[in-house]
């Protein structure tokens, strides 16, 4: 096993009702919130966050700390905090655990953020499916009101503080910041155009800063630790401290743990989540949410060169490079939301790929013709390829209509649509052209390994 | 018929007012409290919501078509949503809306004959690591077999929604580490290995450039 650290951001997890306040303050709950409000200034706590190199959870890995650093305000502006709740990448499930298990440590978090950006009101967009993740959080914050953590003097500070919840109603594309932005101010949840950033000119056309909710959470651990030796926690550089790892299809124990930044895939799979169900080889693993190119066990890191990035893991598989942000960029995929979906060999690759498909056009905005015309075509050539419709040339209809969704609308929606699909071909080519000449199996489908249990066949 | 909220409601709607220095940023949370009273936003919650917050029914529409969530028709007595994302399909989520459709008479898209279930199709549910799963109402069920299922939908039937979310409906859990049987198979072998089996070292691809 990789030498787990203490829990930190699980640590109060366990604890029997560990969403209620009293006994989250009894687990050291708004201990750090309270020094860092009576005793630490905001320019300090900002340095802590930057030298502890968070790298943002939501997805992008953007380092939240510089993120900061681009608010400017003007005299008159209200600055925003906005905690992005909206968890909506398919297999990513880490954020609901925050929320439902731990509340308090997200708003101690928004706490301590709102003061050191110069922020009174946070806002939490929450997923409209997640009522139940809802009520333990609005019912937490009603708690830390009535504690005197919120409202005109949280810890008998003079800087005004509240908390809302504001809850989406279905849509993925309401992750995307900007989309949340107008989501939040009652519109339709359409992505705006960057230039402006939302730290220059955000919700209500105030500065704002959108941070995941686990993003948020860390800040109680960092302004506790200090930013240098909770940033050290991490196994890389640049990409620091411990972080929440999910992993969800044919593992043993499906589920979120808590690990130093760098692990491997293959200490994920193996050593957390207890390897492999029964009887069944590794195919492929999606490493951070759908959005992010498909793993291959058998590919190795091909990086010869001393300067290269991946050099010191050149000729291992792609499950033994460690998990970051930098890492997984130079190995041609990328972190994302760290919550990894393992499959089997009885996956069928074209038939896993035509399922994220689906999803993407179902949630594309439409407003960009590329993404919204782009995701409905692609669907329609794996359709016809699993139905045994197809010819060769359309898996290059595939990476073509990709390539040309790719940078060409408002949001990132459309790489993450077109990035994962160009994964797939590209790794598992075979099963593509296979299925232009074959078709796909009548009994394809992706429960092959659980089926008997899940349908109680004795 | 107009659609009215109840007074309770209409407090709820004041205080929501001072939450947001616009208006207009509580239309979700408005429309919310509307499809909870009344099942669904018909066109009369339309033109109340619209006159409550000062905006012309076709933004208020526009609004409520983007979002998957606001039901533009009414639906059953209880929304069964089955998720059939990649991660629960990887553990039987077809197997359970399968069931679902036999068990309720109607497939996915429709309502049960005696209007009690209304199944829908969802995307990932942010619960996969508890899959497969299904939404019923605004209550998550996770791990799911098809017998559990059963008397999920029995309860409701029989006991109503809130009971039965008492005694099945689950939240986040953590490190509860599950009854399947460990692997035989062994992890991937190490990389040399994998490359002595005659597996040659990927050369660098640029997409799109295959043919
Ligand atoms: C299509 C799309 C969906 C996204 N969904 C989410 C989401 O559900 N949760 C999230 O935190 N970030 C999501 N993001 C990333 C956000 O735009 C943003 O980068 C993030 O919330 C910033 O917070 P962080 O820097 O703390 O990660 C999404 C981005 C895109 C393009
Ligand atoms: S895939 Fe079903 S909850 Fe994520």
């Amino acid at each position: 096993m990789s030498n787990p650290t203490k829990p930190l951001l699980t640590a109060r997890y366990g604890i029997a009702e560990s969403w209620k306040i009293a006994n989250a303050e009894r687990a050291g709950a708004y201990q750090v919130a309270k020094r860092a409000l009576t005793s630490i200034e905001p320019a300090k706590l900002k340095d802590e966050v930057k030298n502890a190199n968070i790298r943002g959870r939501g997805g992008a890995g953007f380092p939240a700390g510089v993120k900061w650093g681009f608010l400017n305000p003007g005299p008159n502006d209200q600055v925003y905090l906005v905690i992005n709740a909206d968890e909506s990448e398919p297999g990513t499930f880490k954020d609901r655990s925050i929320m439902d298990l731990d509340p308090h440590r997200l708003i101690e978090g928004a706490i301590i953020s709102c003061y050191a950006i110069g922020s009174h009101v946070a806002y939490i967009y929450v997923r409209g499916e997640l009522a139940s993740s809802v009520t333990r959080l609005e019912d937490a914050i009603a708690d830390a009101r009535k504690a005197g953590y919120l409202g005109a003097r949280p810890f008998g500070v003079d800087h005004e503080i509240e908390i809302h919840v504001h809850t989406g109603a279905g849509a993925y594309i309401c992750g995307e910041e900007t989309a949340l932005l107008n989501s939040l101010e009652g519109r339709r949840g359409e992505p705006r155009l960057k230039p402006p950033f939302p730290a220059v000119k955000g919700v209500f056309g105030m500065p704002t800063i959108v941070n995941n909710v686990e993003t948020i959470a860390v800040v109680p651990d960092v302004i506790d630790m200090g930013g240098d030796a909770w940033s050290a926690l991490s196994r890389l550089p640049a990409d620091g401290g411990v972080r929440l790892y999910g992993v969800s299809g044919h593992v043993r124990n499906p589920g979120l743990f808590e690990a130093p930044v760098g692990i491997t895939m293959r200490e994920l799979i193996y050593d957390y989540a207890g390897g492999m169900l029964a009887g069944r080889p590794l195919k492929a693993v999606i490493p951070g949410g759908s959005s992010t190119p498909v793993l291959d066990p058998r590919r190795l890191v091909d990086a010869p060169g001393e300067d290269q990035p991946l050099h010191a893991w050149h000729g291992k598989s792609e499950i033994d490079v460690p998990m970051g942000v930098d890492t997984y960029r130079a190995l041609g995929t990328m972190l994302g939301t760290c919550c990894a979906i393992v499959m089997d060999d009885t996956v069928n690759m074209v038939e896993a790929c035509r399922n994220l498909m689906r999803f993407y056009k179902h949630e594309s905005c439409g407003q960009c013709t590329p993404c919204r015309e782009g995701t409905g075509w692609l669907v329609d050539v794996l359709n016809n390829l699993c139905a045994g419709r197809g010819k060769p040339e359309d898996v290059d209809l595939l990476v073509d209509i990709s390539n040309n969704m790719m940078g060409n609308t408002i949001c990132a929606f459309a790489d993450g649509t077109a990035m994962p699909l160009l994964g797939f071909v590209q790794k598992f080519r075979d099963e593509f052209i296979d299925a232009a000449h074959n078709g796909l199996p009548s009994d394809v489908r992706h429960d092959h390994s659980v089926r008997r249990e899940v349908e109680k066949v004795a | 018929m107009a659609f009215a909220l109840t007074p309770e409601g209409e407090r709820e709607v004041d205080e929501l007012l001072t939450r947001y220095p616009e208006r207009r940023a509580s239309l979700l949370p408005v429309l919310w409290l509307c499809q909870r009273q009344n099942g669904w936003i018909s066109s009369e919650v339309v033109d109340y919501v619209s006159q409550r917050l000062d905006l012309s029914t076709a933004t208020v529409r526009g609004v409520v078509t983007f979002y998957t969530m606001f039901f533009e028709e009414p639906v059953g007595e209880n929304v069964v949503w089955v998720c059939r994302t990649l991660s629960c399909d990887l553990r039987g989520g077809k197997a359970i809306q399968d069931h679902l459709e036999n068990k309720l008479g109607c497939t996915a898209g429709h309502t049960s004959s005696d209007g009690k279930f209304t199944l829908l199709k969802a995307e990932c549910l942010a619960a996969c690591g508890q899959a497969p799963m299904v939404q019923i109402n605004d209550r998550y069920y996770e791990n799911l077999d098809v017998e559990i299922l059963d008397r999920i939908i029995e309860a409701h039937v029989t006991r109503g929604a809130e009971a039965a979310a008492d005694e099945f409906s689950t939240h986040a859990t953590f490190g509860a580490p599950s009854k399947a049987p460990i692997s035989t198979a062994p992890p991937p072998p190490s990389p040399e290995a994998v490359r002595l089996a005659s597996q040659p070292p990927p050369a660098p691809e640029p997409v799109g450039d295959e043919s």
